[in-house]
């Protein structure tokens, strides 16, 4: 049975274990830094699909397909399926689920789903109920831009500060096994606002959410930044990466930077992409994470990952409404057994 | 410590980039003139046809707009937009890509609810508020006697 340590982190007994996971992707995600990481790649962004919301349904049931298939079981043998998306309604996940048949509960944390996806999961496999667990998440450059945005053929500019929705999606299957990269500690994010209004300034709305997240779960577990391989936040971006490691250092005292990771810089090279501030989205985290970090716990080239997947809560309409940007930031502590 | 609005506000701002004003102004000037002398260009061009010049303002227009139309539908205008901002967004060539840009992405909720309903999304404003200023400047030109 999972205890709890400090004010608000859960440390797991049994540890769950990553038994398979897999990323997929677009064309601009595998021409980016991390291509080789993506089990399939759909260089046509519509995955043959006429609208973009039910192209991202394929994606997330591609990656499920592949995380299966790595995961050596099939859909019938996993007892609940955890995840969510950015659409209205969290509909990708739930109209991908219609042909998986895996009991659902529907998550959203934006950006942040698939680190709350995988904590949820943990402490199901960790209450005995459930023997095998999938999480996936998913974004769609198209559908978000469509969403939160203009209309994809709308000739609008962006500022630097904005960041690149992924076309990506990651799905991991978890449960017992002796080896695999586990999942030892989970903590939840609280909800943190500084007043961050503006829409196209996610990195830094974000930011003080994954500060928050990590100074809770470091004093805790009564660890330090140098003790894990890397702390990878979801989708800071260069601007909230920024952020971060100056919080850390101004409240902290801290220096993150040399184990400071971000998934959002991880998946383009944002210059030569122009990919603006970097990656974001629900699967841009759930990608690099199933097809870079995982994968490397697994080989043993990492042996402890802070995972803090960060989302920014607004809706397409509150920041009209005049309303700052909620953030949130959900931490899974993964390590590998000798 | 704990930080609080203002104080975040403030590295907020030093950590930000500025956009490049002095590049976007340069590619504003210069792809806003060359799809205004584009209409100047047509303009010549359907005189010499021999039209006449009341027909000649209606049919440059349409030429500008017909184009942008093609240019957003072929995923041009959007990509021009992205380096041009106001200079692709402030000629009619714009207001054509922002009524086209709607049209071509709500073809999925069919044409009623979803290519109806949206059309007017980006334009919209600028329909409803220039109508309006419009309306108040044809009332006071009224009044100090304008013809």
């Amino acid at each position: 049975m999972a205890k709890r340590i400090g004010r608000g982190t859960a440390e797991l007994t049994c540890r769950p274990a990553i038994l398979g996971q897999a990323a997929v992707g677009g064309q601009t995600e595998k021409d980016g830094p991390l291509g080789h990481a993506f089990a399939e790649i759909f260089a046509e962004a519509r995955l043959g699909e006429k609208c973009w919301e039910m192209s991202e349904t394929r994606l997330q049931q591609a990656a499920m397909r592949h995380a299966l298939t790595s995961a050596g079981c099939t859909a019938q043998g996993v007892d609940l399926h955890l995840g969510g998306d950015l659409i209205n309604q969290c509909s990708a996940t739930d109209f991908a689920l219609r042909e998986l048949g895996i009991p659902l509960s529907g998550l959203f944390s934006a950006c942040g789903t698939f680190a709350q996806a995988l904590a949820m999961g943990a402490l199901a496999l960790e209450s005995g109920a459930f023997t095998r667990v999938s999480a996936c998440a998913s974004s769609h450059f198209c559908a978000a831009e469509k969403q939160f945005r203009f209309p994809l053929e709308f000739g609008g500019q962006a500022p630097p500060t904005a960041q690149r929705t992924a076309t990506a999606a990651g799905a991991a299957i978890l449960g017992q096994s002796a080896s695999g990269p586990r999942i030892s500690r989970v903590i939840f994010g609280k909800v943190t606002d500084l007043g961050v209004k503006n829409a196209n300034e996610m990195g830094a709305a974000m930011a003080p959410a994954a500060w928050d997240t990590l100074r809770r779960f470091l004093e805790d577990t009564d660890t330090k930044p140098g003790d894990f391989d890397v702390i990878l936040t979801g989708d800071l971006g260069e601007i909230g990466s920024l952020l971060l490691c100056e919080l850390a250092q101004a409240e902290g005292g801290l220096d993150i930077s040399g184990a400071h990771k971000d998934c959002g810089l991880l998946l383009y090279d944002t210059k030569a992409q122009d990919a603006g501030a970097g990656g974001s989205g629900v699967g841009c985290s759930a990608a690099v994470l199933c097809g870079e970090i995982l994968p490397a716990l697994r080989a043993g080239a990492l042996r402890r990952v802070l995972f803090l997947g960060t989302g920014a809560l607004l809706s397409a309409i509150s920041p009209l409404q005049g309303e700052s940007i909620p953030a949130i930031a959900h931490g899974v502590e993964f390590t590998v057994d000798n | 410590m704990k930080t609080t609005n203002n104080q975040y506000e403030k590295m907020v701002h030093k950590a930000s980039p500025d956009s490049p004003h002095a590049k976007n102004f340069l590619l504003a000037f210069l792809v806003g003139g060359v799809i205004c002398a584009l209409g100047q260009g047509f303009h010549v061009i359907f005189e010499k046809l021999g039209f006449e010049e009341e027909q000649v303002k209606i049919i440059v227009p349409c030429a500008l707009i017909f184009l942008t139309a093609v240019f957003t539908a072929l995923g041009v205008y959007d990509k021009l937009g992205k380096h041009a901002g106001a200079g692709a967004g402030v000629p009619i060539t714009g207001f054509a890509n922002a009524i086209v840009a709607p049209a071509m992405e709500y073809h999925c909720e069919g044409l009623v609810l979803g290519v109806g309903a949206n059309l007017f999304r980006l334009a919209g404003p600028v329909l409803a508020y220039g109508s309006a200023v419009a309306t108040i400047y044809g009332v006071i030109f009224y009044f100090l006697g304008g013809k």
